[in-house]
């Protein structure tokens, strides 16, 4: 276990195109952090210059004490669990699993001990002596998360491991990594673009935008508190309702800013609400409802209770002290 | 397509049933040829039913072969062919192997220059440059020796390419998860790749196999002492016998004989060729 330290860090590929610039995190032992923006913006380029499989074009990286930039991907200390599980296809389950260790030349005892461990923790112990093939979707990502448990490894890297599998796998999947990840109490940088997968599983959130980031802060810090337009839009669900000020002119407190943020889930109709909103279109979604619609000409979306029929025109209010205010040109937070 | 119509079905059938035809009939006549005495070639007609003589025919190359020709028994030559066949199918698989896992694997100065090297003897079979390969051997004193006769077949680039495509299609994630799993080039290489392409090893032995054991220019070029002579050459040389008529029952024979270890690989084989050239997962 190892705190994981990046400063710095740069990452220029070889055609000149800048995937990722000047990221600094600290990462505490033990920490879960989630790396999540938008596809493109460079995560999987982050996570695999933490692991080794990329240079490092500037800044430094330090696993534990020591820098790695220079350090061979087998050497670091880590163990990365990948999207498509890459597990080896002609190797049994069990010789999937021991054959990291193997090529450490851990004793014979002491793979199998830990084979067997892994293989309780995460309940593949029946499948041991199949072949990947043979596995479902979701007995593979074990396999494949196993491969990195038995390694007992500094730090956990997870690029994108639940993408491959289907919705309600996903969530159970999800649980499980987390509940294993407060037992082992591994450091762990998990990259996703699932930004409810972000939320339910970091300690930390990343958001990256560009290869920048744009906000580190625990899950209900970075919801409640978005630093800038992007990081508001991107986290939470339904997103959030980003307008020009000029469009909710009767909103207390909200005249000297350039963007207004509202969640869809803070407003509320009022009869003797400030924002008078023209529905357009209607989602139910069983408990609640979306209700989009324009005010002042800047779309608007406001999450409802189901129920009766929604009106024409309705007035909504705002939950005082819910809105966000946003610079109109850097979109930068300033309140 | 499934259709089960009994009118196709019969076609279907006849037209397998001549294409058996027309390639086991040779195979027939020779058959029927090895069972008879030479004189009952020269008469005339050709006889269509197996004779009398198989076991004496048999024995009689095995033992001691035809002295007249110059060749020694067929169990020497099929020896000498099995040597040459198989030197030549398992150091092409190694180079070939090992130069793709090079190129597919290894960012080296000059590696495209490699690369069209080893492309640019795809248009230089052993028949387009015999002369100065020859030289080449004769110089090195590699004539009537199994080095001679294998080695320069050995050099050819069509299985690194064969090996190259197998390589492209393992994902990267693979070799990825390996570099973090400790794994050093040499051992990625015995560990994952070797046994990843074992059916397209097996397809490339048994195709290779073959290529080796038909080889007939080649070993009639360079081996002049009888202790060499491969069974393809050697049935040559005994067909054009120079002081009488060729002994065709025992040619027949030779040509029987010759054809076997072949037939053998093919079978014992099969499943894993088969697979070899389907299988596209990894
Ligand atoms: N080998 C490469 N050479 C050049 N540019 C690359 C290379 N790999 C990635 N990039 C570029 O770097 C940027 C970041 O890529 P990266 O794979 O890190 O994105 P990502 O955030 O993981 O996206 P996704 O969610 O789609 O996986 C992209 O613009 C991509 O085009
Ligand atoms: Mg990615």
């Amino acid at each position: 276990m190892a705190s994981i330290i990046l400063d710095k860090v740069g990452k220029i590929y070889a055609g000149g195109t800048r995937a990722v610039g000047d990221v600094s995190i600290d990462i505490r032992d033990g920490e879960f952090i989630v790396l999540v923006g938008p596809s493109g913006c460079g995560k999987s380029t982050l996570l695999r210059m933490v692991a080794g499989l990329e240079s490092i074009s500037e800044g430094t990286v330090r696993i534990g004490d020591r820098v790695v930039n220079d350090i061979e991907p087998a050497d670091r200390d880590i163990a990365m669990v990948f999207q498509n599980y890459a597990l080896y296809p002609h190797m049994s389950v069990r010789q999937n699993l021991a054959y990291g260790l193997k090529n450490r030349g851990t004793p014979r005892a002491d793979i199998d001990r830990r084979v067997a461990d892994a293989a309780a923790i995460l309940q593949i112990g029946p499948y041991l002596d199949r072949k990947p093939r043979a596995l479902s979707g979701g007995q593979r990502q074990r396999v494949a998360m196993g491969r990195a448990i038995v390694r007992e490894p500094a730090a956990f890297l997870f690029d994108e491991p639940l993408s491959n599998l289907d919705a309600k796998l996903r969530v159970t999947m999800r649980l499980e990594i987390k509940d294993l990840q407060r037992r082992l109490r591994t450091t762990s940088i998990y990259v996703t673009h699932d930004q409810l997968e972000a939320m339910t599983l970091a300690d930390r959130l990343v958001v990256l935008n560009g290869g920048r980031i744009e906000q580190i802060g625990t899950p209900l810090d970075v919801y409640r508190r978005p630093a800038s337009t992007f990081v508001a839009g991107f986290i939470g669900s339904p997103a959030m309702n980003l307008i020009p000020s000029r469009a909710v002119p009767n909103l207390p407190g909200t005249a000297h800013a350039g963007i207004v943020g509202i969640r869809p889930e803070d407003l509320a109709v009022d009869p003797s609400g400030p924002i008078a909103l023209d529905v357009i279109a209607v989602e139910e979604l069983g408990a609640q409802r979306l209700v989009h619609g324009r005010t002042n000409g800047e779309m608007l979306t406001v999450t409802m209770p189901a129920g009766d029929a929604v009106p024409d025109r309705l007035q909504l209010a705002c939950r005082p002290g819910a809105t966000h205010l946003f610079h109109a040109e850097t979109g930068q937070r300033i309140d | 397509m499934i259709e089960n119509r009994p009118g196709l079905n019969l076609l279907a059938h006849l037209t397998l049933m001549l294409g058996v035809a027309i390639v086991a009939l040779p195979v027939w006549v020779a058959f029927v040829a090895s069972t008879h005495t030479a004189t009952d070639f020269m008469s005339g007609t050709i006889p269509l039913w197996p004779g009398p003589y198989l076991v004496e025919n048999y024995a009689r190359m095995l033992d001691a072969g035809v002295s007249t020709s110059g060749t020694p028994p067929v169990g020497t030559m099929m020896l000498n062919s099995l040597v040459m066949a198989l030197l030549i199918a398992c150091g092409k698989i190694a180079i070939s192997i090992t130069s793709a896992f090079a190129i597919v694997y290894f960012r080296f100065p000059l590696r495209n220059l490699a690369f069209w090297c080893i492309f640019i003897t795809l248009m230089l079979p052993v028949e387009v440059r015999i002369v100065p390969t020859f030289q080449v051997v004769a110089d090195l004193g590699l004539l009537d020796s199994y080095a001679g006769l294998s080695i320069p077949l050995i050099a050819s680039a069509t299985a690194t390419f064969l090996f190259r495509q197998v390589f492209l299609t393992i994902p990267d994630e693979l070799t990825e998860a390996a570099r973090i799993d400790g794994a050093g080039p040499m051992k990625f290489f015995r560990d994952i790749l070797l046994p990843l392409s074992r059916t397209n090893i097996a397809a490339l032995f048994v195709i290779l196999f073959i290529y080796g054991w038909n080889q007939y220019l080649w070993p009639l070029l360079i081996t002049t002492s009888s202790d060499y002579y491969t069974i393809v050459a050697g049935i040559k040389r005994m067909a054009d016998a120079v002081d009488g008529l060729p002994q065709w029952h025992l040619v027949m024979a030779t040509a029987m004989l010759a054809m076997l270890p072949p037939v053998a690989v093919v079978i014992g084989m099969q499943r894993l060729f088969v697979k070899g050239l389907v299988e596209t997962e990894k």
